[in-house]
């Protein structure tokens, strides 16, 4: 499935909560059920920076498409993590560059969106972004 | 049903809270469609109108730069600028207002000691001795300060309840100690620290003191003369006054050796391409054209205070602790993070393992401001081995309802998170 196509589906999803509490249940349903990440992969090097919860992310690259894993030691924060894994993972590095993040404004967690929340949805963002940069131009340099 | 409702609205000695919160145009708004509950004070304050004229009336009829003009609005602006400071050094009981520093904070005042007495003081070999609880500006300036000079820093530990170690601080004080910097009240946990018996140690050794009062000065009554510290900073914004505004105070004796701290107008006596002489201080060390009027405006905050009184003030917000602690306390698996014997009127918990982000996020879609993180305490949080906490400081205009509500919000979280 597509990028968008994936996002659109989130939208749908998302229409259907009429208050910010019923929103944030299904956040902390997609936290608990965020697919288990590696143990291997929760270290140091895979934390982002500039979240007040720790976020660990882990991309793997299978020649085509960029494959993530994501944890993190609050519920929010892993309930995002699975909205962003489950847009971009599986997807090519070109695909992941040229995507738009408007979604998430849609969607209403705009509040998530200020750098000030250092909740770590702008910080995994711009990491899942140059994650796709550094696996295309290893692509690139391949097929040279 | 809410203290209130049960017993008063208002407090002695501070008469009707509806009032004095009518003070305050911010407490009129509204957040996610509900009236703002604000309980991030040991963050910033909120301002009185008081404070906010001061501001806009000095920029309206006043304007003029300090210190330097001979024609009117010079003249009227510099004896308003050096009244604010005589105002708010007689609130701290300094032996004159040339014993006040203006800086932009609390922060800039803790480095102007680094970087001017501590510069001309620490050697290598030489200890700053600090405690666990401090805020990252009462670490990070000394840090660097031994990373310079060669000098060591030593942290007096806490007992659990986070009181501080005293045993250990006699222990670890010793010859070397040239300063110890300790905050008198901690921002994370509100522990109130036995800052007189620390100066009177300190001095027994002959270290030089300085208190961060940032989280002390809107809460308890300061006098710099009784304590007998060397040095005490303050942050107007934490005092129901403006933001980029703070003072340092400084034993006159100590402030004439210090070299100066920036270089610029105002602090010099006589410059020449061969040599500059310096003033006196307190205008040594405020290099260029200072904030007026937010000088001006924390002085009309220190009006507001005294009109209130510190101690019916203090007595408001250890009510509101009081019951803030036993409300909390009452609900399951919350756990209040520092219960020293001591504390001002902040108050930072855990609501079971549910990580504070994730509180913080659901409590303020009940529009209550409260803080969840380190606060700036990273190394405190670290040696409790917690990931943070939810943190609610109250001021005198924070009500017994506005806490029920908090209350209300922790239960909602276990609901949904357990």
């Amino acid at each position: 499935m597509k990028i968008e196509d994936r996002t659109q589906a989130i939208i749908n999803e998302f229409s259907n909560f009429d208050d910010w509490m019923d929103k944030y249940n299904y956040l902390i349903e997609l936290g608990k059920s965020l697919p288990l990440i590696d143990e291997q992969y929760k270290v140091e090097n895979n934390l982002i920076p500039g979240c007040q919860s720790r976020v660990w992310l882990h991309a793997e690259f299978d020649g085509e498409n960029v494959h993530f894993t994501a944890d993190s030691d609050a519920v929010i924060t892993k309930g995002i993590a699975n909205l962003l894994i489950r847009t971009f993972s599986g997807q090519t590095p070109q695909e992941i560059l040229s995507s738009s993040t408007e979604f998430l404004s849609e969607i209403g967690l705009t509040e998530h969106l200020s750098p000030t929340r250092s909740n770590g949805m702008l910080s995994m963002l711009k990491q899942i972004k140059m994650y796709a940069l550094a696996f295309k131009a290893k692509q690139e340099m391949e097929k040279s | 049903m809410g203290k209130e409702d049960s017993v008063h609205t208002s407090t002695p000695g501070l008469g009707d809270i509806e009032a004095i919160r009518a003070d305050f145009p911010i407490l009129r708004r509204e957040v996610e469609g509900k009236p703002l509950i604000y309980f991030d004070n040991a963050a910033t304050t909120q301002k009185p109108q008081v404070v906010i004229d001061a501001l806009t009336e000095y920029y309206k009829h006043m304007n003029a730069n300090v210190h330097r003009g001979v024609h009117l609005l010079s003249r009227e602006a510099t004896t308003a600028f050096e009244k604010a400071r005589e105002n708010i050094a007689d609130f701290i009981n300094t032996r004159s207002a040339r014993e006040l520093i203006f800086t932009r904070g609390c922060t800039e005042a803790i480095n102007l000691v680094a970087a001017t007495w501590g510069r001309a003081n620490i050697k290598a070999g030489d200890e700053i001795l600090i405690s666990a609880l401090e805020h990252h500006s009462n670490i990070v300036p000394w840090q660097m300060l031994c990373e310079q000079s060669g000098a060591r820093l030593v942290v007096c530990p806490l007992h659990p309840d986070g009181s501080l170690n005293m045993q250990e601080f006699g222990r670890l004080l010793n010859v070397r100690t040239r300063l110890v910097a300790i905050s008198h009240v901690s921002n994370t946990l509100g522990t109130i620290n036995p800052v007189k018996e620390i100066i009177r140690m300190a001095h027994e050794t002959e270290a030089k003191v300085l208190i961060d009062g940032a989280q002390a000065l809107s809460h308890l009554a300061v006098d710099v003369q009784d304590l007998d510290c060397d040095f005490y900073t303050f942050s107007a914004h934490k005092i129901y006054g403006p933001m980029g505004i703070g003072g340092l105070y400084g034993k006159e004796k100590l402030l004439k050796q210090m070299p100066p701290y920036q270089g610029g107008g105002e602090m010099i006596e006589n410059v020449t391409f061969e040599h500059t002489s310096y003033n006196e201080p307190p205008f040594k060390f405020e290099a260029g054209t200072p904030n007026v009027a937010g000088a001006l405006a924390f002085s009309a905050a220190i009006d507001y205070v005294k009109h209130l009184g510190i101690a019916n003030i203090a007595k408001r917000e250890a009510e509101l602790l009081h019951y803030a602690t036993g409300a909390l306390k009452n609900i399951p698996g919350v756990v209040i993070i520092g219960t020293a014997a001591q504390k001002a009127s902040v108050i930072s918990f855990l609501i079971d393992d549910i990580h504070p982000y994730d509180a913080g996020t659901i409590i303020d879609h009940f529009g209550i401001a409260v803080r969840t993180g380190t606060h700036c305490t990273q190394p405190l949080l670290d040696s409790l081995a917690i990931p943070g906490t939810i943190r609610a400081s109250f001021a005198f205009y924070n009500t017994f309802t506005e806490i029920d509500h908090l209350i209300k919000a922790v239960n909602k979280v276990r609901e949904m998170f357990l």
